[in-house]
This record gives structure tokens, sequence and C-alpha cells, in this order.
């Protein structure tokens, strides 16, 4: 898989972190709202490597890390709401909840290949709303009510508004975990990882302790999604059970396959797709029912079922690998 | 007479890795040719790539028509009847079922069900043992019930792969018995595929030996038997 | 213990449904691997177009018969269309384009139909159907049907041609095709029966659930636990299996209530339905992924 070109990468962050400062000088195409919804791509961008890790890279199907997601959202979001723990401090907590989280499914999840943990993690998906409504975490989880949470608040007198904050907030998390991804994958252990992928009964006889990476993986991976969950607690200011059912998992699994199975960099452009199509059809739907009077409700869910059935045809590598094997076939001649 | 299958120039590949090169041979009508060779020769590839199970090059004409790249379900459809290595049934089905799925491609019930007492003629355990499932049959009887599910389709010409394989010797003798009783008595051509060469040269008329997907010599197979240097260098024995 | 008998009968109204859904998963699983994560939209996509035939002011059981046909279609076309080039495709791929296709169901009958919860008639007359105070006249009704439904099922598998070189195909795709059997056909019509026989579950069950696009997911995921107790690949299996959990899933949520209102607790009711039936899917998975049939190879009869 292509790793992102050193110097670009440069250029690249720099380019991020000066967007919020072209402000002043352009308000009308850096607004607010737009560096807002840059901060849910950049969310996504972190729940979808967090997949990838795991089924990218380590070759373990979950249909369900919306599960993980939520797990890290609430997770925040308790602590938030009822210990008043500030924003900042959620995510390594929300981190370690759902590292411990994923580490015990990848218990069961060991036993489990291909389909039939596609299976098991395509219930625990379904199920998640429900086990956020059971009546005993009421207290906790407010119920279908959810929790209403405030926006993180602009520390040290920073002269930045809630959004550009934000914006920051998000990405810096982005930097450093998609560094540390880099560097793990990079090692002996992320050898290891993807040696299980590619040749499970090699790298088990070559003693790679499997079963321990595949669910020590696990953990990563749902601490990962649950980081970008958290996230977006804090981003949204609310979370609620309904919003974390089966589609918020099939949308990780476009940005997936969009972005490319088992590539840091498709994570993003995963991660920016699925966020950029979710709301250009919102905005089509509306135009198609108000402008055209039509009785259709287009949603992105048609769009993402399509693209996931032709992508798998067209390029089985994602958009970013589909894109590199073009560009390299075009410099051969 | 011109020969039922013609197979000049072919080639089969598992992957991207060539079995056969080139291969040519012919089969008469009416009679019973046997491919032999060590393991690896592509003697198992030469049946598959009759019934285009492997990726084949090269022509292969079944009674004057050109089969080459047809659909398996097509060739047998034409009267070739490929008995596979292992035991070729159903485990899951009954033995009548084997039976009766040999016969879903013919409509012509009468003939099937008179078929079926032929069948039965040759391998009397069978009948016996008709509403219990295949895989629960001994090893010979579930070769016997493979050739008679191929004796259902009426074949021209029957490809046989190593039917001796893992069978008691008994068994064996009495399978090739009455291989040779079909070939005279139903007008069936045969090709075997053996390891086991005496037992093949017995049975044949005429042999092919193959070496490395390449036929290394041909001749009738009173000759080959009575050859002693082929015998020991690519037989074996 | 009048209701214990209430909650066991709806339990096995509910358990009928199960099992046709358990037994489409199971016939698409026996001959291509396969789990069809889209056959509860799927169905509930045919249930909208039942729907849509009684609008336009078809009579019910013409509508039922019309949509089974234009299920089974579909089921066909997409087999042949979308799955045979993923034959040798990897499991993630083939995993993507379900889920693909279960969104692509999900929002089209959104889409077409609104995201509005709708009402669906019921066929089965109040007056003479049902047994006052054990079962509904729905309730009886829906068992009456998928009985038929699975009887004729069996009846085809067993004793047609057809049924017999579509069990051919499944259990050994390359012998069949050895003895002249279309292989990829019988795939495809597979998927028209299982896609068939999945628009009956939805047309039955969405009186009792309401017709709307979301209907069938907590259908879907006890269709999964019943045909993996009934060890997934065994057809029969899975229907017993379905009424299996179609009553324990009432009992569960009987002793729930009934622990409520003897101690005060509440631990576990109506709203852990699809908690419970994850429960039973890891359960059987890791612990006995054979089920509790098994898959039986070798039996004399």
């Amino acid at each position: 898989m292509p790793s992102f070109p050193k110097k670009w990468l440069w250029v690249v962050l720099a380019l991020a972190f000066a967007v919020p400062l072209l402000q002043p000088i352009l308000p009308e195409i850096v607004s607010n709202y737009r560096l807002f919804l840059v901060s849910t791509m950049i969310i996504a961008a972190i729940a979808v490597l967090g997949l990838n890790l795991l089924t990218g890279f380590n070759g373990q199907i979950s249909l369900g890390h919306g599960a993980f997601y939520a797990v890290g959202a609430y997770t925040a979001a308790v602590l938030m709401d009822k210990l008043n723990v500030p924003y900042y401090a959620t995510l390594p907590i929300a981190a370690v909840v759902c590292f411990v989280v994923g580490f015990l499914f990848g218990q069961p999840a060991l036993k489990l290949e291909g389909h039939y943990l596609a299976l098991a993690t395509f219930a625990l998906a379904l199920a998640v709303p429900q086990i956020l409504k059971y009546k005993w975490l009421e207290d906790l989880t407010g119920g279908v009510q959810g929790i209403v949470l405030s926006k993180p608040e602009v520390p040290f007198d920073i002269p930045l508004n809630e959004d550009q904050w934000l914006y920051y907030y998000c990405l810096i998390t982005m930097v450093v975990l998609f560094w540390a991804a880099n560097n793990m994958l990079n090692s002996r252990s992320g050898r290891a990882i993807m040696a299980i992928r590619d040749h499970y009964m090699a790298a088990d006889t070559m003693g790679i302790n499997t079963a321990r990476y595949k669910t020590v993986t696990f953990g990563i991976s749902a601490a990962y999604t649950g980081i970008a969950g958290a996230l977006s607690a804090s981003a949204i200011a609310f979370v609620a059970p309904d919003s974390f059912n089966i589609f918020l998992s099939i949308k990780f699994l476009i940005g997936l396959v969009v972005g490319g199975v088992g590539s840091l960099t498709g994570s993003v452009v995963g991660g920016i797709f699925y966020v950029l199509v979710d709301n250009s059809a919102q905005a089509i739907s509306t135009f198609i029912k108000n402008d055209l009077g039509l009785q259709f409700d287009l949603s992105a869910y048609t769009i993402f079922g399509l693209l996931l059935i032709i992508l798998m045809y067209l390029m089985p590598q994602g958009i970013v690998g589909g894109v590199y094997i073009l560009v390299r076939r075009f410099r051969r001649g | 007479m011109a020969a039922l299958l013609e197979v000049k120039g072919l080639k089969a590949f598992y992957g991207k890795t060539q079995v056969l090169y080139d291969l040519g041979f012919d089969i008469a009508e009416g009679g019973i040719t046997t491919l032999l060779g060590a393991n690896g020769a592509g003697k198992t590839t030469t049946l598959r790539a009759l019934c285009n199970m492997v990726r084949t090059e090269g022509t292969i004409r079944f009674a004057g028509e050109d089969i080459m790249g047809k659909a398996t379900e097509e060739i047998v459809r034409r009267r070739i009847a490929h008995v596979p290595e292992g035991r070729g049934t159903f485990t899951s089905l009954t033995v009548d079922e084997n039976l009766r799925i040999a016969a879903y491609t013919r409509n012509d019930k009468e003939a099937v069900a008179a078929e079926r007492e032929r069948v039965f003629s040759y391998f009397p355990r069978l009948k016996e043992r008709i509403t219990q499932q295949a895989g629960t049959l001994s090893g010979g009887e579930q070769q016997m019930l493979a050739i008679a599910r191929a004796l259902m389709l009426k074949p021209r010409l029957m490809l046989l792969d190593e039917p001796s394989f893992g069978l008691a010797p008994l068994i064996v003798v009495e399978i090739f018995r009455i291989l040779k009783r079909i070939n005279e008595e139903e007008k069936v051509s045969i090709l075997l595929v053996e390891q086991n060469a005496a037992l093949a040269l017995d049975l044949a008329d005429y042999a092919y030996v193959l070496e490395t997907g390449n036929v290394v010599m041909s001749d009738k197979a009173s000759v080959v038997k009575n050859d002693e240097t082929i015998r020991k260098s690519y037989l074996g024995y | 213990m009048q209701q214990l008998l209430e909650q066991i009968a709806s339990g096995l109204a509910n358990g009928a449904i199960y099992a046709c859904v358990a037994l489409a998963l199971v016939m698409i699983y026996v001959s291509t691997d396969h789990l069809n994560f889209a056959q509860g939209e799927m169905a509930m996509f045919s249930t909208y177009i039942s729907w849509q035939l009684m609008n336009w002011g078809v009579d019910f059981w013409i509508a039922f018969v019309l949509t089974i046909a234009i299920s089974f279609v579909l089921g066909v076309v997409i087999e042949r269309a979308i799955l045979r080039p993923l034959h040798n495709a990897p499991v993630l791929s083939v995993v993507v384009v379900f889920i693909g296709l279960l969104a692509i169901c999900n929002s089209m009958a959104g889409a077409i139909w609104s995201y509005l919860i709708k009402e669906y008639p019921s066929p089965f007359p109040k007056a003479t159907f049902g047994i006052a105070g054990v079962i509904g006249p729905h309730q009886l009704g829906v068992v009456i049907v998928t009985l038929i439904v699975l009887t004729l099922l069996f009846l085809f598998f067993r004793y047609t041609p057809l049924g017999l070189a579509m069990r051919a195909a499944a259990q050994n795709p390359q012998m069949a095709r050895l003895v002249g059997v279309r292989v990829d056909w019988m795939l495809a019509l597979g998927w028209g029966l299982a896609a068939a026989v999945g628009s009956v579950a939805g047309m039955m069950v969405a009186h009792i659930v309401y017709l709307d696009p979301n209907m069938m997911s907590g259908i879907l995921l006890y269709a999964f636990a019943s045909a993996l107790i009934g060890g997934i690949g065994n057809p029969g299996g899975a229907v017993v299996g379905g009424f299996i959990v179609g009553v324990l899933e009432n009992l569960v949520a009987y002793a729930g209530n009934m622990i409520e209102k003897t101690t005060g607790i509440y631990i576990i009711g109506n709203g852990e339905k699809l908690t419970v039936a994850l429960i039973i899917v890891i359960f059987v998975l890791t612990v006995k992924p054979a089920g509790l049939f098994g898959r039986v190879v070798v039996k004399r009869v």
C-alpha cells in the first residue's frame, strides 16, 4: 500500500493548520460552519482509521465499530456531565475504556473468522442503541433523551472562536493518533499484525503470538474509534442512543472501503468522503423535495450502498489505492 | 475409423503454473485407453481439462465437435461421464438420489428406468443399499456408486480417475471386471487414468505414457506391457 | 398460567417468522457459504411492494402471491447481476457487497415510501380465527401460512428433480456440474427462493410490527440466532431453531416481567430483545458453533 510522500505531508499539514487563519481574509469561504464540517471529517477519519487497523491491517472484519464509537462518546459524555471532567481529559479515559471493551470483545472474536466475525459484530451494531437505553444505565446515559453537553471551551484566552478551537483540537488529536499508528505499523508489532492478516498459518508457526496480537489489535482499534466517539460527543455537544445505529457502522465501512483497506492515507480520504456525501445527500434531498416538489427522500445510503458494491468491482483497493495504481501505470507508460 | 475424442496441443494451467504442455492423443470409439505415468505427470489434470475444470488451451474434439472452452455441464450433456478421483458421489444424498441426479439431464423416463435396472445388474449391492446415504457406504461401494452414477448419463465416453485408489485388491479386481463388461455390453469408450499400471494395461487396448505434462510414448497396451525398458523407466515396475 | 400459555403461543407465531428468514439465510449459506446480511432488508422491500399492490386495490392474497413471485425474480436478478462476479472474491468484498445491498434496500424503501410508519392489514378474519385466550387470529394465521410454505419447500427439495439438483449443487458444485447440473442457475434459483421465503415472513410480520424501513433488522438478528442454534447449514435445524428462539424470546421477557412484579427489580424486558439476540448469536458462535443439531453429514435413513 502506498504511503503518503513525506514532503507533501508537511505541506498538507501546514495548510491544514493555516486554514482557520485565513478566516479574516476569506470569511465567505472559510466559514465557521465549514470549519465545523472539517472537524467532523477529522473525527470520521480517526474512526475509520480505528476500523482500518482491525479490518484493513489485521484482517478481522468488523461491522460493529459504531459500538466502540458509542462507548467512547458515552464515556466522554458521562464524565463531562456527571463528574465535570474537562473535555480534553475524556479522550485518554475513553481510549482506555474502549481498549478494554475492544480487548474483551476480541476474546470471543478469536474463535470467529470471516463471515462469522462479521455476523457477531453486525449483531453488536444492531443491539447498541438498545443497550444504551437499558434501564439500569438510564441514570448515567439519560435513556432515550441522551445527554446534552457544552462545546469545548477555548483555553488560556487564546484568541480563537469555538469552531476554530474545535478544529485545532480535532486536528492535533488526529495528527498524534496517525503518527502513533504509523509508528506502530512500521514496527515489529506492526509487521506481526499484518503477517497475521496475510499468512495466518505462517505467522502462527513463526512463533507470533497470534491470539495476543489479535486481541490487542482489537483493543487498539476500538480505542481509536472510541477516541473519535469522545471527540464527536464534545463537537456535537450531544449524545443519544439512536444515533449509534447500524448505519453508523456502515458509514465507517464506506470510509474504509472508499479510502482503501489497509491504508493510513485512505482512512483520511474515507472519513472526508463519507461526511461529504452525507451532507450533500441531505442538500440534494431537500432540493428534490422543496424545489422539484417530488416525494422522494434521497438518503446518503443509496449512494453509499451503490458505491460499496461498485467499488468492490472496480477498485477493491479503494480510491487511494486505485489512484496509486493508475498513477503507477501512467508513469510506466 | 475416426477417433471419438481427438486432443491436440492441450495445455492446462493451475493459476499461472502450467501443468500440461502440448498434449495430444486420440481415443478410438469403443475401446479402453489408459493414461499412465508417475505422480504429477498430469494424468488427473488431463481428465479435468477434458471437462473444462481447469484453465485450458488447445483443441479438444468430441465426436467431431469442438468442445474446447464449453462449460463443464455442457460437456457432460454431450455424454462424457467423468468419475473423479476419490469418491465421486454426493455423500449426503441417498444412493437412490445419487442415481436420480445423474439422470437429471435426461427426459426419457422409460429409458432411464431401464438403465437403472441395468446399472443394478452390474452392481447388485447398490440395490440393497438404495435408501442409504452415500456417505455411509464402504469405499468400494462408493466407487461402484460413482461408476453407476456415470452410467446413468448413458455416456459415450467415460473418464475414470484412479478407480482403484484406496480400495482392497479383491474389490479392485471386481470393479475392473465390471468396467470390462460395461465397455463391451454398453459400448462405452473408456479413458482410464491409473497409478496401478499393470492393472490398467491388462484392461486397456491402448496406452499413453505421460511425463511432466507431455506424452512420451504411446502404443498398444500389450506392447507397452511387454516392453521392459518402458516399464522400468516410466512405470516403475 | 394462562399468561404463560399466551406467551408461548405468541412465541410460536414469532418463531414461525424467524424460521422463514432463518431458512432463507440457510438456503444461501449452504450453496455459497455466504451470510446474507441484506436478507432482512430484502424482505422488508418485498413487504412494501405488497403494500403498494394493495394500495392500488389488489386483494391481499393476490398481492401476497404476486409479491412472492416478484421477490423470487428480484432474488434471481440480484444473484446473477451482483453476486455472480464475486464468486472467488475475498470474504471482506462479499460482506461489503451485502452491506451495500442492505443500505440500498433500506434507503430506497425510505425514498419511495417514506420513513413514516404504516399500518399493514391482517388477512385473517377476526371472527373465525384464533383460540380465545390462547392465540390471536393473526398469530394463528401466521403459524398456519408459514407451515404451509415450509412444507411446500420441503416437498420441493425432497421430491422434485429440480429440488434434488439444487441440493446436489449446494453440496458439491463441481460434482453437480459433472452430472450436467447448471450450478450457476441453481445458485440463482436458491437466491430467488430465499427472497421469496423472506417476503412471506415480511408480509406475515408487518401487521404485528407495522411497516417501516427498519422493521426487519431485529427479526434478521433473531433469524441469525435461529439459524445458528439449528446449526447453520441445516435447513430443518433452522426451522426448529426459529420456533425455539421465538418461544425463548417471549419466555425471557415473561420471566423478566415476573421478576419485576415479585421483587420490583427490573432485569430484562421487551426493550432488551436485540441484546438477547446478540447474546445468543455470540454464545452459539463461540461455545457451540455447530448448533444444537450439529451438522448431520452421515445418517442412516
